[in-house]
């Protein structure tokens, strides 16, 4: 009902509103074309003027509402996004600046140079001197912001260091699958038609792969703080992305191409919940690709922690394989899992970050 | 200038005419309704084919946003009429993820393709190109007739899909395999991706055939001393854009016919591993991002091909009403040349973080920034052009004005956008939507609206209503800043783009606030492009009858015509041309048409 009412509002306004125009055309034309003309130009240089004024003026208010509710309140929780924000910071000033000053002349020509009869346009058909000018100073600048762009770009795309944690992440509608190489530090080998969700085997790993045998499987993803983590990133059925909103980092997840991304996490996630204020602070991992009608609820947690809390995680973590074996064969013995004699190279990451 | 031209003269009493007669048009030939308005060859009459069809895309696809902004702006509330309209794509008066997505997806298709490519060159490059030149038509009038029924054809083949029972295309306009191949990963990539891509295919035909015909027109059928330098900058700019997509856009057709054969084929271009609902298929292979190298071949020549045409009339409109020539006239051409040739070299800066090489990423991010100097020089061209000129803030100036201010807001965001280490962060989120709807969405449509308002004249000899004109250009600048300036702060607070909902989450949350007001805004600003579409509908029948041959007191030749050109354009022969388009305020002159010849006195420049 109040849907209709509302449609009948919004009609009235439309009859108002031509009926206003109409009779404001019937109006100019007694009052002389030139003088509406002219009356017009004014009110409507001033409002160039005015939305100049109060656009600004919005700006600061919209920054002063909102700069908390965004990441740039906070510091980056990985050693990459420290970079990825003074990055931030800079192409925010250099840009600002330029947005400042053509802005403020455009609107400022607009307002000075309305007509008036007195003014004659001043004939200036090109200059090469300014024109120069400001092909050389955008590319000097620019210059700049490409410079430390991709100083940092080959930092945060080069090869993780050799100490790192290995975790892979697999998306598929619609969420995310996290599993762990144990401690021989190799993922087993996986073959996507062995995939059985099932029968304990949602991820394809090839049991015949010894590697795999002491691989852990888990829902949430466990890091050490300072500690650098190597992603193994895959897709199932869609892309997906692992959009680390916290770390400033995301990576797409595409089916049949692994991708890699690294990271230092630099803050518990306890201690991220004292930085932000925020007692129900987590590390969420959110799909930043669409990836169909759950796109938006594709979650994931990244629990960031001491080495000791960690520790005691992934101790109380049983292998994917021997959970397999177990419900397979109540009765059989679990030495399978200590039997880790080959390493698997074959699931070595294709593509490196990138 | 006398008075009349400025204020388009007419006395009092004319501007209450019933109708037009439209008897004095058509000197070649006689003309049955048939070939007059439907299989018609006349330039002019298919611009506005294609601009009607446009204004007609526009209205579904600002419609289908107004909806999804409905969910985003008040996802708590339930609206019954919805479900009366919707049925189960709205069930209980809320709009279910499956309805938002195709919303989502169609409100990009529809106006990035139908509207602002089609209806934007489809209309301005018909109308322009032989009244600007000096052409009697196109070089062919057929293919031209062909292009608009092609895209006819596309038209209601997408528009068919709107109502197929499991839906348009839903996975994001850019179609990404494996999403948009497999069926069973989304209802929208059943029947409604193949209508999709039979669509897109005809519009392609489309838009080569019309492509092909305006670098025809403009290399060989300029008129006696037209020479390329002396082509108004609208001309430079279509031009250019009609070579983009002549080349840009067959990429585009073979990944999606190859998307077709991957869909119904049995092939494995794009597919590979891929377990989808627990169902393990054969495909091996394949690569899901080859579709998007393809995809964004064109894609990103395609922002360009929106832009362009805004960009060439805005220089023709400001010019015009600034009494000024245009500032740099060699400058703006090659800055036009510039942005088309880097154009094609920057595609992969929409994949920076797909897995590209990162040594190949460097590449694109420096062809990529690139492009911001060519843009800069326009846009302090603009600005020197407006600088101690003698403006007439008239609908179409204002519009202009409104193009210049948001082309920078929008182009300076591309800064980030392109510079890789800033994407790995802002890449998808709504700092992307903030970015591209400002500077390719709403940039190009004021440009669309500027050369609306400005050349309505020519195309029906009336003029549009002013005081709606005002309302419409205040409201939709206002609005434009008031709903994608504050998404930048979602941007920055990383945002993912196409989120039906952000309630579940703890990082996302807490905006509600601010996306009611933009809700509440874009709906706003909706309605006033409907009191737009009105205006254009009534002015057509009803507006003020122009009086004056020469109404914006303009150089260029479509002035010459007639007040109502016939087909064929001139009467008698088309006019020489002795001059550039921007002698505006030259030796103490107001305006010197281009048919003028040089004055032996005349200073040169």
């Amino acid at each position: 009902m109040s849907g209709y009412f509302i449609l009948a509002i919004l009609a009235l306004a439309f009859v108002v509103t031509f009926q206003i125009a109409k009779a404001s055309e019937y109006v100019s034309v007694l009052k002389g074309e030139e003088k509406t003309f002219k009356q017009n130009n004014r009110i409507n240089a001033f409002l160039f003027i005015a939305f100049l004024v109060l656009g600004l003026i919005g700006a600061w208010w919209c920054n002063s509402m909102y700069y908390g509710k965004t990441l740039l309140a906070q510091p980056a929780a990985s050693d990459h996004g420290e970079k990825i924000d003074f990055m931030l910071m800079l192409t925010i000033a250099v840009t600002g600046v330029v947005f400042l000053l053509t802005q403020i002349l455009l609107f400022w020509f607009a307002y000075k140079y309305q007509y008036t009869e007195k003014r004659k346009a001043y004939f200036f058909a090109h200059d090469n001197k300014l024109e120069l000018l400001w092909t050389v100073v955008p590319a000097i600048f620019l210059t700049v912001l490409v410079g430390f762009g991709m100083f940092y770009w080959f930092k945060i795309t080069g090869d993780s260091p050799k100490d790192s944690q290995i975790v892979e992440i697999t998306g598929k509608q619609f969420n995310w699958m996290i599993r762990y190489p144990g401690k021989d530090k190799v993922l087993g080998r996986k073959n996507y038609r062995l995939t059985d969700a099932s029968n304990g085997n949602a991820l394809g790993v090839d049991w015949e792969d010894g590697a795999s045998h002491d691989d852990i499987e888990a829902t949430e993803m466990h890091l050490v703080v300072n500690k650098p983590v190597h992603l193994v990133i895959n897709a199932q059925d869609v892309i997906h992305d692992v959009g680390l909103v916290h770390f400033r980092l995301k990576m797409d997840a595409v089916p049949g191409i692994p991708t890699t991304l690294w990271f230092t996490p630099k803050y518990t996630t306890t201690e991220m919940k004292k930085i932000t204020g925020n007692k129900d602070f987590v590390y969420e991992i959110s799909c930043d690709q669409m990836c169909g009608s759950g796109h938006y609820s594709m979650r994931g947690v990244i629990v960031v922690e001491t080495q000791e809390e960690y520790d005691a995680w992934m101790a109380s973590k049983k292998p994917q394989y021997v959970t397999v074996q177990e419900s397979a064969n109540p009765v059989a013995s679990t030495s399978d899992s200590t039997t880790v004699t080959k390493v698997a190279e074959v699931n070595k990451p294709i593509a490196k970050l990138n | 200038m006398s008075s009349e031209t400025i204020l388009h003269g007419h006395t009092a009493g004319e501007a209450v005419h019933t109708h037009d007669d439209h008897a004095e048009h058509g000197h070649h030939h006689e003309e049955s309704f048939l070939t007059k308005y439907i299989f018609c060859q006349d330039h002019k009459m298919i611009a506005k084919q294609f601009l009607i069809t446009g204004i007609i895309w526009a209205i579904i696809g600002g419609l289908f946003s107004v909806l999804f902004r409905l969910q985003l702006g008040y996802p708590d509330m339930s609206f019954p009429v919805l479900e009366d309209i919707f049925g189960r794509w709205a069930k209980g008066g809320r709009i279910s993820n499956e309805f938002y997505y195709a919303l989502v997806t169609m409100h990009g298709t529809i106006l990035v393709f139908f509207v602002l490519t089609a209806g934007l060159s489809g209309t301005f490059a018909n109308l322009l190109i032989p009244l600007q030149i000096g052409a009697r038509d196109m070089a062919s009038g057929f293919l031209n007739m062909l292009s608009y029924w092609f895209f006819f054809l596309a038209s209601v083949v997408m528009f068919a899909s709107l109502f197929i029972q499991t839906g348009p295309a839903a996975g994001g306009w850019t179609i990404y395999p494996p999403l948009s191949a497999l069926g069973q990963a989304s209802e929208g990539s059943k029947l409604g991706m193949d209508f999709w891509l039979i669509s897109m295919a005809l519009f392609i035909v489309s838009s080569l055939l019309g492509g092909l015909n305006y670098i025809s027109t403009i290399l060989n059928l300029r008129t006696k001393g037209m020479s390329m330098t002396r082509m108004p900058l609208t001309m430079w700019a279509i031009f250019f854009t009609a070579v983009l997509g002549v080349l840009s856009f067959p990429v585009l057709l073979s990944g999606a016919v190859l998307l077709l054969f991957d869909r119904n084929l049995g092939t494995s271009f794009y597919l590979s591993e891929i377990v989808v609902k627990g169902e393990i298929l054969p495909n091996e292979g394949g690569s899901a991002i080859l579709f998007q190298h393809l995809f964004w071949f064109l894609g990103h020549p395609e922002v360009y091909i929106i832009l362009l045409p805004a960009m060439g009339m805005v220089s023709e409109i400001m010019s015009v009403n600034s009494r000024k020539p245009i500032f740099g006239y060699l400058a703006m051409v090659g800055s036009l040349f510039a942005i088309t040739i880097l154009a094609f070299l920057v595609w992969a800066h929409h994949m920076f973080v797909t897995g590209l090489n990162p040594f190949l990423g460097a590449f694109f991010v420096l062809l990529t920034l690139l492009i911001a100097v060519p843009s800069a020089i326009k846009v302090f061209n603009w600005l020197t052009t407006l600088w101690r000129g003698n403006i007439r803030l008239t609908p179409a100036m204002l519009f202009a004005i409104g193009f210049v201010s948001l082309f920078i807001s929008g182009g300076l965001t591309g800064i980030f956008l392109g510079n890789s280490t800033l994407d790995i962060h802002l890449h998808d989120t709504y700092f992307v939507v903030a970015h591209f709807h400002i500077v390719m969405g709403v940039a190009s449509f004021f440009g669309m609206f500027a050369g609306v308002y400005h050349w309505f004249p020519k195309m029906y000899s009336r003029y549009l209503n002013n005081t709606m004109a005002y309302i419409h250009f205040w409201v939709t600048l206002v609005g434009a800043y008031l709903i994608f300036w504050p998404m930048h702060y979602q941007g920055l607070a990383g945002l993912p783009r196409r989120y039906t909902d952000f309630s579940n989450w703890q990082s996302f949350n807490q905006f509600a606030g601010m996306n009611r007001f933009i809700s509440t805004v874009a709906m706003i600003v909706f309605a006033v492009q409907l009191l737009f579409v009105f205006n254009f509908f009534y002015s057509i029948f009803k507006g003020r009858k122009v009086k004056s041959q020469n109404p914006w007191g303009s150089n260029t030749l479509e002035w010459t015509t007639p007040i109502t050109p016939g087909h064929g354009n001139w009467p008698g022969e088309i006019p020489e041309v002795h001059r550039w388009a921007y002698d505006y305020g030259k030796d103490g002159r107001e305006f010197i048409p281009q048919v003028e010849p040089v004055g032996a006195d005349e200073s040169k420049h």
